[in-house]
């Protein structure tokens, strides 16, 4: 049972991860910061509630905070390259956000402990969690509604004006710049709030691992965030729950068994997928096909 | 109320546009015409501000805008056209024109409502121009999925969803039957009572000497002529730039 409540746990931090990668992917700009942004989130939560003694949730807003405040920062320069250069330069800032908390020591003495970020042995020790008696279950929840209000906020935001201009800045910089849209507002506003968005579901990731370290926050993990909206599809947030649920539930964990051959499967099944769906799992024609079933459904209760 | 003062636009050794000085008064309709490559896109993509000029400037309604980002000038009152259809495909019509509704008094209107939901001049503001250009039944059809025709008009749509004071028309009867051309014509004159000027890039004749009140020709990057429609057409140098001098021909 713990296994599966774990697994949900993961889920649902990627989840966000996926989400945050999604509001930048909406003006199409491919990042691979996320990962630097949930690390950031990470280490500032875990040190908020283990060195400070905050509380869960103003540290994980803060943590927010400032992963989105970097975000910003690094999207004025970064979003004045395009495409591949983009890809580059966000990977850069992912891998030296890795390489600065491989080099952070700030520790301070608990008894006979010794608290804090430790370079490359990690964060060890942040118990919040157990300390407040939260049980497996408990986490779960919180860690669901946290997913679950972020994914309203932004299928709220998708379907205001902000929704059609993030996309139709994806779509045509040289068009939205010609009927009036600032891009570069744009795209560092996408930015920041996908920051944001990572920073939370960082600093939920330190404390329910309890123990974070810098070789966690790597390339792979930002490959994964962007992996998620984009098998997922862009037509809303939905898409991007449905991936992380796919991958992390049925190719990583679903296919367990079969050992050393899971990650070969793992690639294959990915670029079927892909080529299946190319829109993404969840696309367009797929959203109106449910709706339209939905509908229907309605009519007859009704009848 | 727009001015261009010896603009030049070179492109490496190409002069694309060689110092062209050209006047826009408020309310009028003047058309801009000339041979294939005499560099009349290049003068509406110089008043929008899609590159930087090499020599001279632009002022529109007193203000120097030669250095203005592209976004500021449609707030402040300059809207356009493309040649080549550039529409956001993968959004509504309905959506087409909403994100187009940046214009300074739009802006003005509360943040939250603005971005938000519309508020409700917003939408109507946006029914009505649907109405206008005949598309309001297609009001939830994707952008992509319009015929050729309707894509024409959605585009004319959302370049005047902004409010412009001036409209860059970029060959706007490309493509057209005459019947859309006839409804093209109507359009752009009823756009023009209603106070927006317009500058209008054409190839078809018979539209341009229909509703044009001056019209200006350029030929190798450099204006020929200006003046009413019969003197332009009676103008032995225009002729000469369509037709070629009496030798060649």
């Amino acid at each position: 049972m713990d296994f599966y409540l774990g697994l949900i746990q993961i889920i649902g931090v990627h989840t966000l991860l996926g989400l945050s990668a999604y509001c930048v992917l909406l003006t199409g700009q491919v990042s691979l910061a996320q990962a630097g942004f949930f690390a950031i989130g990470a280490y500032v939560a875990g040190m908020l509630t283990v060195l400070a003694q905050w509380p869960l949730i103003p540290a994980l807003a803060v943590s927010a905070v400032v992963a989105g405040a970097v975000a910003c920062a690094v999207g004025f320069p970064a979003l004045r390259v395009k495409g591949l250069m983009l890809v580059v330069a966000t990977v850069a800032f992912g891998e030296a956000v890795r390489l600065f908390f491989f080099n952070f020591t700030y520790q301070i003495q608990a008894g006979t402990l010794h608290l804090g970020p430790h370079g490359a042995e990690g964060f060890r020790q942040i118990r919040y969690f157990p300390e407040h008696g939260w049980s497996t279950l408990d986490v779960v929840l919180f860690i669901w509604i946290v997913v679950a209000l972020v994914m309203a906020g932004l299928w709220w935001l998708d379907h205001s004006r902000v929704g059609a201009v993030l996309r139709a800045v994806g779509e045509d910089e040289l068009a939205a710049q010609s009927v009036g849209i600032n891009i570069t507002a744009v795209k560092v506003s996408a930015m920041t709030v996908g920051g944001f968005i990572a920073g939370i579901g960082g600093g939920i990731f330190a404390h329910y691992t309890t123990h974070i370290e810098h070789a966690q926050f790597g390339v792979v993990l930002a490959t994964f965030a962007i992996a998620y909206p984009i098998l997922g599809g862009l037509s809303n947030v939905f898409g991007t729950l449905l991936a992380a649920v796919f991958i992390q539930g049925f190719l990583i964990e679903g296919l367990r068994f079969m050992g050393d051959w899971r990650n070969l499967l793992f690639g294959g099944l990915i670029v079927l997928a892909m080529n299946v769906r190319p829109r993404g799992l969840l696309d367009a024609g797929t959203t109106r096909a449910l709706k339209r079933l939905f509908a229907a459904g309605k009519e007859r209760s009704g009848a | 109320m727009l001015e261009l003062r010896k603009i030049s636009k070179h492109f490496g050794g190409v002069r694309a546009v060689d110092g062209v000085d050209l006047a826009v008064a408020r309310g009028e309709i003047l058309a801009l015409i000339g041979p294939n490559g005499s560099g009349k896109s290049t003068i509406v993509n110089l008043i929008c501000g899609l590159f930087p000029l090499t020599a001279g400037r632009v002022v529109f309604d007193g203000a120097d805008i030669t250095d203005a980002p592209m976004h500021a000038r449609v707030s402040g009152g300059v809207a356009r056209t493309f040649q080549n259809i550039r529409l956001f495909g993968q959004l509504t019509v309905w959506q087409n024109l909403w994100v187009a509704q940046n214009s300074g008094e739009q802006r003005r209107q509360s943040f939250g409502r603005r971005w938000f939901g519309g508020s409700r001049g917003a939408r109507g503001e946006v029914e009505r121009t649907l109405e206008f250009f005949d598309l309001a039944h297609k009001s939830n059809e994707l952008a992509a999925n319009l015929a050729f025709g309707e894509q024409r008009r959605l585009e004319f749509a959302r370049a005047l969803s902004a409010k412009p004071a001036l409209l860059l028309l970029d060959e706007p009867a490309a493509g057209m039957n005459a019947e859309e051309i006839d409804q093209l014509d109507n359009r752009i004159r009823k756009v023009r009572d209603d106070g927006v000027t317009v500058l209008l890039i054409e190839h078809h004749m018979e539209l341009v000497m229909s509703i044009a009140d001056r019209i200006a020709v350029l030929n190798f990057g450099r204006k020929i002529a200006e003046g009413t429609p019969a003197s332009v057409q009676a103008n032995p140098l225009v002729r000469e730039a369509y037709l070629g001098t009496p030798e060649q021909a």
